[in-house]
């Protein structure tokens, strides 16, 4: 692999820290804009210890920041509501998210189409019977779970919506490209062309043909698609305003997604080789019922391991720069800022990069899968 | 908290040992890249696959202490 | 499940879990169709034609380097036949040149011969002729002065006759 071509020019570093730098700096103003609203409503509530209540506080908010959301906080007050869609027991119920204000504590019962709803925590449950102790219709087991059943949701969030970003994004540049080559055939390629090209290129070269042999044709839309996917959401993911900010990539869900695609393609490709690997491994035929059931289990845990290991990654990205900054409102004191800014500036210049390794491994890894399934001889 | 704290001991004991995974895995890529310096992109491959690998381990450990902690309702 | 549901984190949301599915597969399939297959197929377009453009550019070296050496070949060719020809021309001369000497020697011996031969006819002749003068001169001398001297008749032909005996002709 020579990742030299794409990282070695100076112009590339210059702006990519320069978009980082800027990034950061409105993601700063924004951070402090929502955690100075959050402790500001702590301390309101004087009855709780002080640094408990913190703590609390600056964990829920990074959860906060990581996780789906049913509107898109740009900054202070100003929020976008997104459409809510759910499939209850009588149908389809459609809403806009703050057509009932901002109660997400679960203690309103709101009705929608008449359904009954409420909204605890950002999701939406069918409410208990009576209210409970905590003043709100959720009823929670001895171990604090949730006991309550809740409709299939199926909203447009926040992270549907960066998805559909991303979809139309990528539809834009690469038919835009595919024209380009179309229009200036067997010509060298110029603009976005030229960017993009090498990494094409890599992902042939370098992905595709070493782990597929000839037979990388076949798989290079896939390989291609998801490569790109992941790059864009992961880089979208460290944008910290509108276009980005929705950490898609950090989600478990669509890594699940991911892999699921990965596995459907391996099963579907693998062959008679593959499958003897499988069911006749190359053991004693007294250690099959030992072989065979961890052969099985490999089966699964390769593409759980993708799924877990691209979710893990973003996702503590995010974690650690939340966390750094949060430094400032923990210890409460600004001159924080003049070890936590550069640290932060520094994590996520190293977050860009394992945003594109993280596509890489992605891709590769479901390239030799494929390739592993594909294979007409066995490897010993 | 109990849980969490544990969960937090094991997450770090997990990437204490993924550390020194990832670090002989480079070590040792360097090693072979200045030796061979006409192969260094197939190492670099190599190395990044099995970083991969081992950091997996060291996720799966996050992971778990993701579901120790989730009780912060 | 009951584990996997502690943390919102790590519990995968059905209605995202949904939408990305449908977002990818439509994207998936769009792009395969619209994108990746022109810009493959334009790439390996391309590389075939660079490839292509080389092996010619190589072959057309090739083929120079041929046609140089043939018309080396020519052109050492024709300098041997240009010697050859120069060769031959300088023996033709030779002999020629040899022939005509040869020629020339004989005929002249020839001539020379014919002349010898001639001189000594003439001189044969003129022999003859001279002898026939001297007889004749000397006979009219001889009659001339035996006529004054030799007025008989007899005598003078007795001593004739022994003069002509002692003159012998040689």
């Amino acid at each position: 692999m020579d990742l030299s071509h794409i990282f070695n020019s100076k112009k590339f570093f210059s702006k990519s820290f320069c978009a980082v730098l800027f990034s950061l700096l409105s993601f700063t103003a924004f951070s402090q804009e929502h955690t100075s609203a959050d402790t500001a409503h702590a301390e309101t509530s004087v009855a709780h210890a002080e640094g408990e209540e913190k703590e609390e506080d600056i964990s829920q908010m990074i959860l906060h920041h990581i996780a789906d959301s049913h509107e898109w906080h740009f900054f202070g007050d100003v929020s976008v509501p997104l459409p809510v869609i759910l499939y209850t027991e009588n149908g389809l119920v459609t809403f806009l998210s703050n057509k009932f204000g901002h109660n997400d504590h679960g203690t309103e019962v709101i009705n929608a189409d008449g359904v009954n709803l409420v909204n605890y925590h950002g999701k939406y449950y069918y409410p208990s019977a009576v209210k409970g102790a905590d003043g709100t219709y959720i009823t929670h087991d001895s171990k604090g779970d949730i006991l309550n059943t809740k409709p299939l949701d199926i909203s447009i969030t926040k992270n549907v919506v960066s998805l559909l970003i991303s979809v139309i994004v990528l539809l834009v540049v690469f038919i835009g490209i595919a024209n380009a080559y179309k229009k200036r055939e067997g010509k060298a390629p110029k603009g976005l062309q030229s960017i993009l090209e090498p990494i094409i290129l890599f992902v042939r070269d370098d992905i595709a043909k070493p782990q597929l042999g000839y037979r990388y044709k076949g798989f290079m839309p896939y390989l291609l698609t998801v490569f790109f996917f992941v790059w864009l959401n992961n880089l979208m993911g460290l944008i910290p305003f509108f276009p980005g900010g929705a950490n898609l990539t950090g989600n478990i869900a669509v890594t699940m997604m991911l892999a699921l695609c990965t596995f459907v393609l391996t099963t579907i490709n693998g062959n008679k080789n593959y499958w003897g690997h499988v069911f006749t491994p190359h053991v004693p035929w007294w250690l099959y019922p030992l072989m065979i059931p961890v052969e099985i289990i490999g089966l699964f845990t390769k593409p759980i391991a993708l799924m877990i290991r691209l979710f893990a990654n973003i996702t503590a990205g995010h974690i650690l720069i939340l966390s750094l900054i949060s430094l400032i409102f923990i210890i409460k004191s600004v001159l924080v800022a003049g070890v936590a800014i550069p640290f932060v500036l520094f994590i996520s210049v190293i977050e860009l990069v394992v945003g594109f390794i993280q596509a890489f491994i992605f891709t590769i890894l479901s390239a030799l899968f494929i390739g592993m399934a594909v294979e007409e001889h066995a490897e010993h | 908290m109990i849980v969490g704290s544990i969960a937090g001991i094991g997450a770090g004991l997990a990437a204490i040992g993924a550390g020194i995974g990832i670090g002989s895995i480079g070590g040792k890529a360097m090693e072979g890249m200045a030796r061979q310096p006409e192969a260094a992109s197939k190492i670099q491959t190599a190395m990044l696959i099995a970083a991969a690998f081992v950091e997996a381990v060291a996720l799966f450990a996050v992971v778990v202490a993701f579901l120790g902690t989730g009780q912060v309702n | 499940m009951t584990l996997l549901a502690l943390n919102p984190l790590v519990s995968p949301d059905p209605g995202l879990f949904i939408w990305s599915t449908v977002a990818f597969l439509i994207l998936f399939f769009l792009l395969s169709k619209f994108a990746w297959k022109p810009i493959v197929q334009a790439l390996d377009e391309r590389e075939r034609s660079i490839e292509d453009a080389l092996s010619k550019a190589e072959m057309a070296k090739a083929e120079m380097a041929k046609l140089i050496s043939e018309n080396e070949d020519l052109l050492r060719e024709a300098r041997l036949e240009r010697d050859n020809i120069l060769k031959e021309a300088k023996e033709i001369k030779d002999q020629i040149i040899n022939d005509a000497k040869d020629s020339a020697k004989t005929e002249g011996a020839k001539l020379i011969e014919k002349a010898k031969d001639e001189i000594n006819n003439q001189k044969l002749a003129a022999m003859a002729e001279i002898k026939n003068q001297v007889s004749t001169l000397s006979l009219d001398i001889a009659e001339k002065v035996l006529r004054k001297q030799f007025e008989d008749q007899d005598k003078q032909q007795a001593l004739v006759n022994d003069l002509l005996k002692e003159v012998k002709l040689n």
